[in-house]
């Protein structure tokens, strides 16, 4: 296609530029998000009551559409990569909470008394016994969390230019030119599906002890699908 | 604070409640775009998930195709039809069924899948023909967590059906692209809140079709 790669001059970046831009604003929030649940997580383990608040707060913030999202943060952070990230970051957070509390709780009793008899005390049994364990199903959720916050960077470009790739999609319709949005939405797949493989390979190291080629497929997928709202309602 | 008067001055303004623009007809309308949305998935998703969960087989073929469609970005989908195929709702439905395939299709094939062994074996040794097997037996026991995939994908939709708004369709998406072009916070935030709050009678719906649906006797060993 004729001009596949030929990036208008007013979008600023190149397109390996663009590619680096939307890989930063996707991941950088889906990273805070990790921070951020896990302790909330270990909270919601320890004190049970919290866990039912936690989700119906999180199930309301995740119904707000980005854009909605992005338009109200405009008048604190202004038209910059961080109202595209902050909503972003809250996304990942909403799915990474119940992954990682549902995770940490199914570690089996018998695995965490075997652990205090051997001496460990609260915080080396969570790093050393029930993090290791619940590691496929954060890593399930955290393959949500990425693929969705790399798909949602685009609508950054309706705000003014802040979408990386998404810019694209804006600049075809502005100048007429379809081959950008097809490579606009090419290149945001192959990074999404780029991401996802390299999770995956994540588990597998971290979890050598799985066996190979089941464990992370449509099992783990379906229990990080089963976003907070299904949670609530469960209890 | 800040966010809470635009809420009430939204609400309170009586120009929202009437006409082609008021929220009346524009709920209508972010309705009739999920319920849509919701159907084509389903009809797409749950056959699918039915047949490989209960075979056992195309587990991988489902990862990977859950994987690909949500690799696709909704909004870039969008503007790529939009700008190949022109306006129209089609543009809007093909994104959103994309998007709702996913969760509908993996958490079909899970729940059917995981649906303890020893009944379907005593279903199948009393008889039963596969089809009734599927249907009076894996069916029920599943439909609990077959339920969650669909509002996850209903919920998914009704934020993501903003978007409809975008191609010049309506919706409740029109206050926030209007007011996200006129400057005025208040559409913004007051379209963001009755999506929020159509999310929240989404799951009142389904927590309500949960109780309707599943039998006692599932209920019970659940919980």
């Amino acid at each position: 296609m004729n001009g596949f790669f030929d990036i208008p001059s007013d979008l600023q970046h190149s397109w390996p530029g663009l590619i680096g831009l939307h890989v930063r604003e996707a991941l950088l929030p889906v990273a805070a998000g990790l921070l951020l649940a896990l302790p909330l997580a270990q909270l919601c383990v320890r004190l049970r009551w919290l866990y039912a608040p936690v989700l119906g707060v999180t199930t309301v913030l995740y119904a707000i559409p980005s854009l909605a999202f992005f338009v109200v943060l405009i008048d604190y952070t202004g038209q910059t990569e961080l109202t595209v990230m902050i909503p972003l970051a809250v996304y990942s957070l909403v799915v990474l909470v119940p992954a990682i509390v549902d995770a940490v709780r199914s570690v089996p009793q018998e695995t965490l008394a075997a652990a205090t008899a051997m001496g460990f005390g609260p915080v080396r049994r969570y790093l050393q016994v029930q993090l290791p364990i619940a590691a496929p199903a954060v890593i399930a959720g955290l393959r949500v969390a990425t693929a969705s916050s790399i798909s949602l960077v685009s609508v950054g470009a309706l705000i003014g230019n802040q979408g990386a790739l998404g810019n694209l999609l804006a600049a075809a319709q502005k100048y007429d030119r379809p081959e950008l949005a097809v490579n606009s939405v090419l290149t945001t797949a192959a990074l999404a599906i780029l991401c996802d493989a390299l999770l995956v390979l994540l588990r597998r190291v971290l979890t050598p002890w799985m066996p190979r080629g089941s464990g992370g497929g449509p099992r783990a997928a379906a229990a990080a699908s089963q976003r907070p709202e299904a949670e609530v309602a469960a209890r | 604070m800040n966010v809470l008067t635009f809420v009430d001055a939204f609400f309170s303004d009586s120009a929202h409640w009437h006409g082609y623009d008021g929220i009346p007809q524009r709920l209508l309308e972010h309705v009739q775009y999920t319920l849509l949305a919701l159907a084509l998935a389903a009809a797409i998703g749950l056959p699918a998930g039915l047949l490989t969960g209960h075979t056992g087989r195309g587990g991988n073929a489902i990862a990977f195709i859950a994987t690909a469609a949500r690799a696709l970005p909704s909004f870039g989908l969008l503007v790529l039809i939009v700008v190949t195929l022109g306006f129209g709702l089609l543009p809007v439905m093909i994104p959103l069924v994309v998007l709702a395939v996913p969760p509908i299709l993996v958490t079909t094939y899970e729940a059917v899948r995981s649906v303890d062994p020893a009944p379907v074996d005593a279903a199948r040794g009393m008889g039963m023909h596969e089809s009734r097997i599927l249907f009076q037996v894996e069916l029920p026991v599943a439909l609990p967590l077959i339920l969650s995939g669909l509002r996850s994908a209903a919920i998914q939709i009704v934020s993501t059906a903003t978007i409809a708004a975008y191609v010049s369709l309506g919706g409740l998406g029109r206050y926030i692209v209007d007011g996200l072009y006129q400057r005025d916070y208040e559409k913004v935030v007051g379209g963001a809140t009755l999506v929020a709050l159509l999310a929240l009678a989404t799951i009142a719906v389904f927590w309500a079709a949960g109780r309707l649906a599943v039998s006692p006797g599932v209920r019970r060993h659940r919980t």
